[in-house]
């Protein structure tokens, strides 16, 4: 499915993901889920569409843990996120939740282009620009999360932790 | 070929030898989550059809972040959690008993241990030499639920720091010097290892602010290894039982070797609204601070707030500058309140919270307003982090939040030593 791109800098944590003070609207997804990058692009939540991409710099979702960074973000219809790096607990906390996080070249996107995912082929179509961009495949441990639905997934498909290592 | 002591902890809780580089699942030893992140995981483990948690005695929910609740949705978050440990049999550390990581550190961490929390200062324990690592709720959920989580084994990255401290400098200062010089980025997916005569000669307190910090690199853990330091801790905290001796190999393979030079570092502050972007204290120019923030899971230990006690004594807080100060648990209000150290910033003019998290988050007990300046010794600034997003945070030692509580100003402490 195509999306457009939203582009964001470097060093985006999950605190600009959605702040800490609203730690009283977790309980309530919906409406955490309207506070989505509130001071990066405010009204963010009412201009993206399903099937979105996020595309960022380096060390994208930093800091705090809150795995409601990467809920928020899904619920919002974002299909993936792009970054030129990513910090370990956000990317989990990603293929945990079932939304791919893709290491890649960001430079090649600018905002509001069209483009498209192939996962399983290691690209991503530009059709803006008409450019065929390919990443460094997702890791297997990774991909499989992915395929089975998350991780709460896997552990109700398995009643353990199953991954081939 | 030997080992780092992150190939050691995890191979011993894999059940098999396991490099830097392998994916394994480990086994883990205690598994907790906060209020913030507890919640969803309580919902994950009810969503993956478990009853009851794997080991009720070392699975536990921290109210501490908001303590107490400053809002009904907490209030309500609080209560449910309440019933989740009641339900599945976990514990609850409840309102004002303390900060997660200050808590376990005092009660339930030892050398050699794998800790997950569903919070990412869960690193906090590394200064007691174990694996501690923070993670996502779902992470935390299946650690709990199971007793257990799959790890990347990470590569080493061993941090030697040699010389003697000089006065006015102390473990916050060589995490944030070593964060300014390899960014908020440098140890992402690694561990980071700390060695050297400076870091055997650390006490306890700058150990956790260290390993407490190590995320801020981006660090999966930040380990010590342990030693007689680590016993006097243990056998502090009434836990003689829990020691044992842990180290890395002396011919283990490391992906890098930092070196520091400890006498030549200085007061270091952290200018917002990123961690790294660090500046000794005689660079820092003229910065005024509305409010000074003292305590944290980095900085709300017993020895934090004797050093600012130390500095305030007899003295008075600048007019026009709040001072806040939060202990990191109930535990180290006590021991305050009974040596004095409380007495001594209560009468300097110091308002003191609940132990607890406190401003760190900008939910509650010192929320910035536009426009407002912080000193606080919490480990993180990002903008907006304690309130609003025209506020700005400047992070330093607690030696620094005194000599800056007196002077209304940030203040090199080294004059009022
Ligand atoms: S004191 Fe601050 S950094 Fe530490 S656990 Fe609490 S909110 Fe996180």
């Amino acid at each position: 499915m195509r999306g457009k791109v939203w582009k964001f800098g470097d060093a985006i944590s999950t605190d600009h993901v959605i702040p800490g003070r609203y730690m009283y609207l977790r309980s309530n997804l919906p409406e955490l889920a309207k506070h989505i990058f509130e001071y990066e692009k405010p009204n963010f939540s009412g201009m993206v569409s399903p099937g979105d991409f996020i595309v960022a710099g380096h060390n994208f979702g930093q800091g705090s843990s809150r795995e409601h960074a990467a809920i928020v973000i899904k619920m919002n219809g974002i299909q993936a996120v792009f970054a030129k790096s990513f910090a370990r607990i956000f990317y989990r906390n990603c293929f945990n939740n079932g939304l791919p996080a893709v290491i890649c070249d960001t430079e090649k996107f600018s905002e509001g282009e069209e483009i498209e995912l192939f996962l399983d082929q290691g690209k991503i179509v530009n059709h803006s620009r008409n450019e065929t961009i390919s990443f460094i495949s997702i890791p297997p441990v990774m991909r499989q999360i992915l395929n089975d639905g998350g991780l709460v997934e896997h552990v109700k498909k398995y009643g353990d932790i199953k991954l081939d290592l | 070929m030997g080992m780092t002591l992150a190939e050691k902890i995890l191979s011993e809780h894999a059940g098999k030898k396991v490099r830097a580089g392998k994916i394994a699942v480990v086994n883990t030893d205690l598994a907790y989550a906060q209020d913030g992140t507890g919640p969803l995981a309580a919902r994950k483990i009810e969503e993956m059809g478990f009853e009851k948690v794997f080991n009720p005695q070392k699975t536990i929910f921290f109210l501490d972040h908001a303590s107490p609740s400053p809002k009904f949705e907490l209030s309500n978050d609080h209560t449910f959690l309440r019933q989740i440990s009641e339900k599945t049999g976990c514990r609850i550390s409840d309102v004002g008993y303390g900060i997660s990581h200050q808590v376990v550190a005092e009660e339930e961490v030892k050398p050699g241990d794998v800790v997950i929390g569903a919070d990412s200062h869960t690193c906090t324990g590394g200064a007691l030499s174990a694996f501690a690592t923070g993670v996502g709720s779902t992470d935390a959920a299946v650690a709990m639920a199971l007793g257990k989580i799959w790890l990347r084994i990470p590569e080493t990255i061993r941090v030697v720091v040699k010389g003697k401290l000089p006065d006015g400098v102390y473990g916050k200062d060589i995490i944030l010097h070593l964060i300014g010089k390899i960014g908020a980025a440098g140890a992402t997916y690694k561990a980071l290892e700390f060695a050297g005569d400076t870091i055997e000669h650390l006490e306890m307190a700058g150990r956790m602010t260290i390993a407490n910090m190590a995320v801020e690199a981006g660090a999966k853990v930040g380990l010590f290894p342990s030693d007689e330091i680590t016993r006097n801790w243990l056998d502090r905290m009434g836990r003689p039982g829990d020691f044992r001796k842990m180290a890395s190999d002396s011919d283990a393979l490391y992906e890098k070797v930092i070196e520091i030079d400890a006498e030549t570092l200085q007061p270091t502050i952290a200018c917002p609204h990123q961690v790294d972007n660090t500046t000794t204290i005689d660079r820092i120019g003229d910065v005024k601070v509305d409010q000074v923030y003292l305590g944290t899971s980095c900085n709300g230990r017993l020895e934090d707030l004797r050093i600012a006690a130390s500095i305030l004594k007899g003295k008075k807080i600048h007019p026009k500058t709040r001072v806040i100060v939060t202990p990191g648990s109930r535990l180290v209000y006590l021991e305050a309140l009974k040596d004095g150290t409380m007495e001594t910033l209560i009468q300097a003019g110091a308002l003191a919270m609940p132990p607890g998290c406190g401003a760190c988050v900008g939910l509650h007990e010192g929320v910035l307003g536009d426009g407002e300046v912080c000193l606080a010794t919490q480990p993180r600034n990002f903008k907006g982090r304690m309130g609003s997003p025209n506020s700005f945070i400047y992070l330093g030692s607690p030696a620094v939040a005194a000599a800056t509580a007196i002077e209304g100003r940030i203040t090199d402490p080294r004059k009022y030593l």
